[in-house]
């Protein structure tokens, strides 16, 4: 995809390889340019640092930073990020948590590839 | 005390991967306790402690060419041993996650410890373990709860 001004940068954060490359390979909107994956929130956290991204998909039971502390981290640093969480917990304490770490909205694993673009757009529509 | 109604949250979860990631849906069998020797393993599997308002842990647990099918099915091209690990961590991951819908955020989950060609088997607590057989298109798998 080439750059352009309308262009969303992407980055992914989840502990599993072929769920972050089932993400890249499924996300369908045009905007989003997808600028890096990490496995956990450490190296997230570097690579925002690195790549400026604007969106970003974070898992939430990870090793080395959980999800839920590296989008407090995120927000600190940039408090404007997008941040859909895709976890495959289930209960809606976690969610609320999450919500109100600043994460944007919330995505239940197993997902289907409708449902990840669905949840992208909605992600996308409340910028 | 884990309670065998219990069992029908990690089934659902189950039937709800494999019909989600592949679009084809699985078949389980009856459930049942093990009571004597170990619940088995087969080529992989994937290990979730649980800790919290529950202890003991989950494991799914799948023969290798489950694995490669699954894995074909969701479109990946790389089918090598690192990514059948990967995925049977997720799907353990995945189910013990799904499962706090019912038991709440209280009911806490590891990061997957994922063992392959095990045949030592899983190192199991002290806890009645269930096994529930998961069928998928000509292969057969394992849902093993084993919880306080």
């Amino acid at each position: 995809m080439s750059e352009g001004p309308n262009v969303l940068k992407m980055l992914i954060v989840d502990d599993s390889n072929i769920i972050r490359r089932r993400i890249e390979r499924s996300q369908q909107i045009d905007r989003l340019e997808v600028v890096g994956a990490a496995a956990n929130g450490v190296e997230a956290v570097e690579l925002f640092r690195r790549t400026g991204a604007d969106v970003v998909t974070m898992d939430l039971t990870m090793p080395e930073m959980d999800g839920i502390e590296c989008v407090t981290e995120l927000v600190r640093i940039r408090p404007d990020v997008l941040i859909l969480v895709i976890s495959a917990l289930a209960d809606k304490a976690t969610a609320v948590e999450a919500i109100e770490r600043g994460a944007n909205g919330f995505l239940c694993k197993p997902f289907t590839d409708r449902q990840l673009n669905g949840a992208l757009e909605e992600l996308l529509a409340g910028r | 005390m884990f309670r065998e109604t219990e069992l029908r949250i990690f089934i659902d979860g189950a039937l709800r991967v494999f019909e989600t990631l592949t679009n084809q849906a699985a078949t389980v069998g009856s459930p049942y306790l093990v009571t004597d020797g170990k619940p088995g393993t087969y080529d992989f599997a994937g290990v979730i402690d649980i800790t919290g308002i529950r202890k003991g842990l989950v494991y799914f647990t799948a023969p290798r060419g489950m694995l490669t099918v699954l894995l074909m099915r969701m479109q990946e091209t790389d089918t090598s041993e690192e990514n059948m690990r990967d995925l049977v961590g997720e799907v353990a991951n995945t189910i013990s996650g799904n499962a706090r819908r019912d038991l709440g955020k209280g009911f806490v989950i590891s990061v997957p410890n994922v063992l392959a060609n095990a045949s030592e088997g899983v190192g199991l607590p002290h806890a009645r373990c269930f096994v529930i057989p998961i069928n998928w298109r000509t292969h057969a798998a394992k849902l093993v709860v084993c919880l306080q």
